[in-house]
């Protein structure tokens, strides 16, 4: 039971508050703001208390996102709904920043009352909140509008409102991975995992049941027990290892846990179907093979080798962070475009069309300032890399997707799907 | 227009203008870029540049990052002879670089330069620079030269100013450094300096160097008296720049007014009398109409007028000006200024510590009791608290305690604690009435007792119990107290101990009849922790004595599993010692066993013990008072501090045994709670614990128990009754001696027990106890003298002497001693550690002098101590062969010693062997034909050689005799050893 939730902008100034117990007080508001916010050192931990009330808070650019509570309560269930708050908040208004929080104070306070109930959280839902939250003034609403809107939210699905049409029943599957990495300077691999969502933006008719397949070793293998006639020549290949996944609150977790099947009725619109996370067997799309060469005390080179272990043709951007004592920078490259950027102290090198399976180099000398402390030595922090690739570097598939709907006379092949993956870099870092 | 630095204007707009940090830090770092690229380029920057550059890294780090580069174009600049270029150098230099920086080397030099330099501007920033960096090299560098600008005659007074602040800094990191030579006379004529900045920095300097010799600065005094005069009586127009608000040079005067406060009054009365006259006029001038209604005026003006009255009290001398500045104090008690109150309640406290001013700080008492229940500020109400302790006496303390136990009902959490204590002290230490002083004290523990701490009511029962007139009150009065439906803990506590001692007192009543007296303490015995519900069994128990008509309900009580099986040991401990003591015990017994207490020792109070720990500033100044009026009895106003003093009987009665052991157990549980009723008194607990046996033992406090091993304590508990009444006349006789300095020696007894041991207490009075702990290696040992200060006040001006008694004994042993420190602070122990290297063999016994005052009285006491040969014998293994083989060789006439002697203690003969043994010689079975005999060898070392020695010990039980014979090489040893051993058997 979260007690009250404030929202300030970077200089404390309170924004929003709204209090949803009596146990939190007036002075809560400027508990935080002089304990957290004006700090003389700055307060790194999410969670603090003050004067026994817990304060949890996120931040998210300019603004403090803060709930409040006396009692002992579960932080993550509300760092979840502070992030679920904020999604919720930038679906509505974009970007989340002290002159958007301020242009919508309304329906901010509108939301709150929906978001929270004395304190739990009600209903986080996007597509459901945007059923009878709206932004367009205000429209009566007839009473069975109203009674209808009370039963799909109070029901057993609370996410999807009934008869809902459409004259082309479609929808879109987005795989979406970043892959982090870290590599040592002579290539091995440090550490490597992908984090991967998989979103999904529905318009299908009516209530859809839906069925999803991938290639989870352990999805794969169960239904394999389960008819193993036909597993008897199936190949092992192709098959991967999820560490951990969770689901949006429509997939029936009951089926999942006795079936290994992921069946939903899914909401209307966007949403996230679920998340993954995998550290075997991850397909690196990049190398980048580094060599840097201290030349005396005022000079350094750097060359940089980048290669691509696929067959498709992307934008890449490679940044080499530099000394901090750095006075001057040569850079050639045989492709794209480098730049040493002081404010970053970093070379970024963009390659705009960069070739599967190629390698290209980069060469950089770099002119030092004699420092006058020489007890600090330069730490060399990793060169890192950004980059967004049309595969899974997981190596996940989506088998199928399957939707059945008993009642609307369409059938699974009436429904166009839509499938797209998409490979993000993560902290895809590379020592030097 | 070059100087005004576009660049740097335009750099920090920008990153005023900053919307995050993220965008604060790029524009950082390209400027870091930009300033490292200009830096590292082939161009020759000229000054106007490096300034610029300079000034931003300066920006920069003081936005808070790191700067690594741009130290040598700073000391570049220095060499500038443009102002401002060598300003920003000199200012970088002593922000940026730290002090073992390698370029430290040429900033010196530069600085060097410019001291000499004959532009006075170059010597401020110089100076500046200096003060600045304040290192312990730049003391080592320059403290020697400051003072040649300081007193040259043609310097400027900016250069003089800022020589004398910087001089003060240097002085503060590192005052050795600083020289005393001639021109520390010279500098105290800078009071009579023309320009006022100059004398504002030279007090500074010299009430600084004055803490360090007060003596070679004496002719500050007049100075600065005449120097104030001039200020004060000047008028506002007549100092121009140094007139703040229209008060003359108000900072000048506080310092001037502190410097003084350094000395005692002037003894010339020309001189005292201008200072008093000074002293009146501000007094004067305060009651004089405000000239400016701002509040900068009022306290510039304040400023002056509250250090003038702390000088005044200081000087504590001329009864008019105290009386004057305690009604001008009272003024401010009802100012609209919270800050004003709190200075005037704090100055106040101290006024009312002189005997002078006394009774007109009395005169406040309502505007302090107000204040205490008006005050919005709790800090100012903790002042009137204290100011309502200070002004306490005899006449009216029945008020303001009164008023005090009104206020804790109200009073806040953070102070009551204190308050508790101060009300229990005042209660005390001003009774008349005991009546009222239990009154007193079972009102505070029902308002307030969470706050009341164990010695208050550890107190009010030593009280109770010292004082048979207020007993059967005391009873009664708590009887009633505990008939409430809820009561404090602590009240339970006190409760149960009275009417166990003193229940009988009241029993002839019917409504306090013994049944009900058992069932009313029984009745909040389940509420209370495991500590008090032993103590309530201890009260049980004696009830049994007292009325042996509610025996059985009381055995049933204790029968009971609650208690009889409690989880708590020592409530399970006393239920079934005090079951088989209430059934199987005569009446007899059980009134010895269970007599009533005997009166505690007198002692001081550890109340105000605690208290000072609390506060030490105010206690001290107080009890400063109670001393400074019993040194000068024509004051004549012994109060209850010296009535408090006055001793009663100290000595336990011998019948008391009884009461003892159980006085002694329950100061052992009380131990096991951390806190001890009898740990208050220390004398009084080495007989109780002696007799309540081990499990008291640990509950006394002694404070060399914890050190020594358990062995001593063992056998201490078997003499320390003997040494406690020895201490006690002991102590009597280091008085008389105290003045004829070192006579007799003292302590005796226990030294012979060092013969056959090494540690131990060697000697120990009630203020003083002195333990030793030695060990020895061949013919070197290390004896380690603990001194254990037994009272709530230090020892003052603590030193140890070792005398030689006889001249020949600096030939025969190396005594290095590692000394003490002068002072022994409150209940403290310090260590002393002797190495002694044995070069020969000796007879005579070196003697350790002790020296300190306590409370005024200076105190010496000397002690053998316990340095003999046989410390440096080793015991040797030989068969009888050659044993009697050196027997023969050593049978010359001066070689041998016997002695016949009476047994001075029984002739057991294991005691005698660990006393041998002890004693250093080995102990041969089989040699002697009469099995009864002891026989055996030791080698005393020594630096100039090895000394053989025999000995054979042949016990004559009927006689109960020994013949005793040593055979050594030397025949001194022989005859020593010989003495040595006879006083142990």
């Amino acid at each position: 039971m979260i007690g009250g939730l404030f929202v300030y902008n970077h200089k404390g100034e309170v924004l929003i508050s709204r209090v949803y117990r009596d146990d939190i007080g007036r002075n809560a508001v400027d508990a935080f703001r002089v304990n957290v916010i004006h700090a003389r050192q700055q307060v790194r931990s999410p969670v603090n208390m003050i004067a026994r009330t817990s304060f949890f808070h996120v931040k998210r650019s300019n603004i403090w996102l803060c709930a409040v509570s006396k009692k002992n309560l579960n932080a993550a269930l509300v760092f979840q709904f502070l992030y679920k708050m904020l999604e919720v908040m930038g679906s509505y208004f974009g970007k989340i920043n002290e002159e958007n929080i301020k242009n919508n104070f309304v329906l901010i306070y509108e939301l709150l009352d929906e978001l929270l109930d004395y304190g739990y959280p009600q209903n986080t839902d996007t597509g459901v909140l945007k059923t009878f939250i709206t932004q367009q003034g205000v429209k009566s609403q007839t009473k069975e509008e109203t009674t209808k809107i009370t039963n799909q939210v109070t029901g057993q699905i609370a996410w999807r409102r009934e008869g809902i049409k459409y004259r082309r029943n479609e929808l879109f599957l987005d795989v979406v991975e970043s892959v982090n990495l870290l590599m040592s300077p002579q290539g091995q691999v440090l550490s490597a995992h992908v984090s991967g969502r998989v979103l999904m933006k529905s318009y299908l008719s009516g209530m859809p049941e839906c069925k999803f397949g991938i290639n989870d070793k352990v999805i794969v293998e169960s239904r394999r027990a389960a008819d193993s006639s036909s597993a008897a020549g199936a190949t092992k290949s192709g098959h991967i290892a999820i560490d951990d996944c969770q689901f949006h609150q429509c997939v029936k977790l009951s089926k999942f846990d006795t079936e290994h099947a992921i069946s939903f009725i899914p909401p209307d619109g966007e949403f996230e179907l679920m998340r993954y996370r995998n550290t075997k067997d991850i397909s690196l799309p990049f190398r980048v093979i580094p060599l840097v060469r201290e030349i005396g005390r005022t000079k350094m080179e750097v060359k940089v080798v980048v290669k691509s272990n696929f067959k498709a043709v992307t934008k890449v951007e490679v940044r080499i962070p530099t000394p901090l004592n750095t006075s001057g920078v040569q850079v050639i490259c045989m492709k794209g475009k480098a730049r040493y950027k002081a404010s970053d102290n970093a070379i970024v090198w963009k390659i705009k069309r960069m070739g599967g399976m190629k390698e290209w180099q980069l060469s950089a000398e770099i002119d030092l300032l004699n420092a006058t402390d020489k007890a600090k030595k330069w730490t060399r922090p990793p060169i890192s890399m950004n980059f967004e690739v049309p595969f899974a570097a997981s190596g996940f598939k989506v088998r199928y997707l399957k939707v059945f709907e008993s009642k609307l006379n369409y059938s699974d092949h009436d429904v166009i799907k839509w499938v797209r993956y998409i490979g993000k870099s993560g902290l895809y870092e590379t020592r030097c | 227009v070059k100087d005004s630095m576009r660049g740097l204007a335009v750099f920090i707009s920008d990153i005023r203008n900053c919307k995050s940090k993220e965008a604060e830090e790029k524009r950082i770092n390209k400027e870091l870029a930009n300033i490292r690229s200009k830096f590292k380029g082939d161009k020759a920057l000229d000054g106007y540049q490096k300034k610029k550059y300079v000034c931003k890294l300066l920006f920069i780090f003081l936005l808070g990052n790191d700067i690594d580069f741009g130290h040598m174009e700073a000391v570049n600049l220095l060499n500038s002879n443009k102002y401002t270029e060598k300003q920003i150098g000199y200012l970088f230099i002593s922000v940026l670089i730290s002090e073992n920086n390698e370029l430290m080397r040429l900033v010196q030099q530069n600085l060097k330069n410019d001291l000499a330099s004959r532009n006075p501007v170059h010597v401020n920033l110089a100076l500046e620079c200096i003060a600045n960096i304040g290192s312990k090299e730049m003391a080592e560098m320059f403290a020697p030269e400051i003072p040649k600008l300081l007193v040259m005659g043609d310097a400027g007074d900016t250069v003089k100013q800022s020589a004398a602040l910087c001089l003060l800094k240097l002085f503060r990191t590192a005052p050795e450094m600083v020289p005393i030579g001639d021109w520390t006379s010279r500098v105290i004529h800078l009071l009579n300096d023309q320009h006022m900045g100059v004398v504002t920095a030279a007090v500074s300097l010299i009430e600084a160097l004055v803490k360090r010799n007060p003596d070679d600065f004496k002719g500050c005094v007049s100075l600065s008296i005449s120097r104030l005069a001039r200020i004060v009586t000047s008028s506002y127009t007549d100092l121009q720049d140094y007139t703040y608000y229209f008060v003359p040079a108000p900072w000048l005067s506080v310092k001037l007014l502190r410097l003084l406060q350094n000395y005692p009054p002037p003894e010339d009365t020309t001189v005292r009398n201008r200072l008093a006259e000074c002293l009146e006029t501000i007094l004067n001038k305060a009651v004089e109409p405000p000239k400016s209604k701002k509040v900068q005026h009022s306290n510039a003006k304040n400023a002056v007028l509250f250090e003038a009255i702390s000088l005044i009290i200081h000087m504590d001398s001329d009864p008019s000006l105290l009386v004057r500045a305690c009604s001008q104090l009272g003024q401010f008690l009802s100012n609209r200024e919270t800050n004003l109150r709190y200075l005037a309640l704090e100055s106040m406290c101290l006024l009312a510590t002189s005997e002078f001013s006394h009774d007109a700080v009395k005169r406040h008492q309502e505007t302090v009791v107000t204040a205490l229940k008006s005050e919005r500020d709790v800090s100012v109400r903790q002042r009137a608290v204290d100011l309502l302790y200070a002004m306490c006496d005899r006449s009216n303390a029945e008020e303001i305690v009164g008023e005090m136990l009104t206020y804790l009902e109200t009073a806040d959490y953070s102070i009551r604690g204190e308050l508790v204590l101060k009300i229990a002290i005042l209660a005390e230490k001003y009774a008349s009435d005991y009546t009222w002083y239990v009154d007193t004290i079972l009102n505070l523990i029902r308002l307030a007792g969470d706050f009341v701490s164990e010695e208050v009511w550890y107190r009010v029962i030593q009280i109770v119990i010292n004082r048979e007139d207020v007993q059967a009150y005391a009873a009664k009065t708590v009887f009633e107290a505990l008939e409430a439906p809820a009561c404090h803990e602590n009240m339970v506590k006190v409760g149960g101990y009275i009417l166990g001692e003193f229940g009988n007192l009241i029993a002839g009543d019917a409504r306090s009849s013994p049944s009900t007296q058992f069932q009313l303490l029984h009745g909040k015995f389940h509420l209370c922790s495991p500590p008090t519900r032993a103590l309530l069994l201890s009260a049980y128990i004696k009830l049994v004595n007292l009325f042996p008509e509610i025996r059985e309900d009381i055995i049933a009580v204790l029968e009971s599993d609650a208690n009889l099986r409690n989880s708590n040991v020592e409530i399970q401990q006393r239920a079934s010692e005090y079951l088989s003591l209430a059934r199987n015990s005569t009446q007899d017994v059980l009134a010895t066993v269970l007599e009533e207490m005997p009166p505690f020792p007198e002692r001081e109070s550890s109340i105000l013990a605690q208290l000072r720990k609390k506060k030490p500033a105010v206690e001290d100044a107080i009890r400063a008072r109670g001393e400074k009026q019993q040194q000068r009895p024509a004051s004549g106003a012994a109060d209850g501090a010296a009535a408090s003093a006055a001793p009663t009987a100290a000595t336990p009665t011998s019948g008391g045994g009884g009461g003892v052991k159980l006085q002694g157990d329950i100061a052992g549980a009380e131990s096991n709670t951390d806190s001890d009723l009898l740990g208050l008194d220390f004398g009084g607990s080495a007989p109780a614990a002696a007799a309540g046996g081990g499990g008291a033992g640990g509950g006394s406090v002694d404070l060399l128990s914890s050190i020594l091993d358990v062995g001593v304590s063992s056998s201490s508990s078997s003499s320390a009754a003997p040494s406690a009444a020895s201490g006690a006349s002991a102590q009597r006789k280091t008085v008389v001696v105290g003045a004829g300095a070192s006579g007799s020696i003292v302590g005796e007894e226990n030294w012979h027990k060092f013969v056959c041991k090494n540690s131990g207490v060697l000697y120990e009075n009630d203020i003083l106890q002195v333990g030793v702990k030695c060990d020895y290696q061949q013919s070197s040992g290390r004896i380690v003298v603990y001194y254990g200060n037994k009272t709530p006040a230090p020892l003052a001006q603590f030193a140890s002497v070792i005398n030689l008694p006889d001249s020949s004994l600096t030939n025969q042993l190396g005594i290095q001693v590692k000394p003490v420190g002068d002072r022994v602070g409150a209940s403290e122990q310090v260590n002393e550690v002797i190495t002694v290297d044995c070069m020969a063999e000796f007879s005579a016994c070196p003697l350790l002098n002790i020296r300190f005052v306590y409370s005024g009285v200076a105190q010496s006491i000397t002690l053998k101590l316990p340095l003999t040969i046989n410390k440096f014998m080793q015991s040797s293994e030989m068969d009888s062969a050659t044993f009697f083989q050196h027997w023969k060789q050593l049978s010359q006439p001066e070689q041998e010693c016997q002695k016949i002697f009476q047994a001075k203690f029984p002739m057991d003969a294991e005691t005698t062997k660990t006393k041998i043994l002890g004693f250093g010689f080995s102990l041969l079975s089989n040699i002697d034909s009469n099995p009864a005999n002891f026989v055996g060898a030791g080698i005393v070392q020594t630096k100039s050689g090895n000394i053989g020695s025999l000995f054979r010990l042949e016990p004559n039980q009927q006689a109960q005799m020994y013949r005793l014979t040593v055979h050594s090489i030397k025949p001194g040893v022989s005859k020593r050893l010989c003495e040595l051993l006879e006083t142990q058997i």
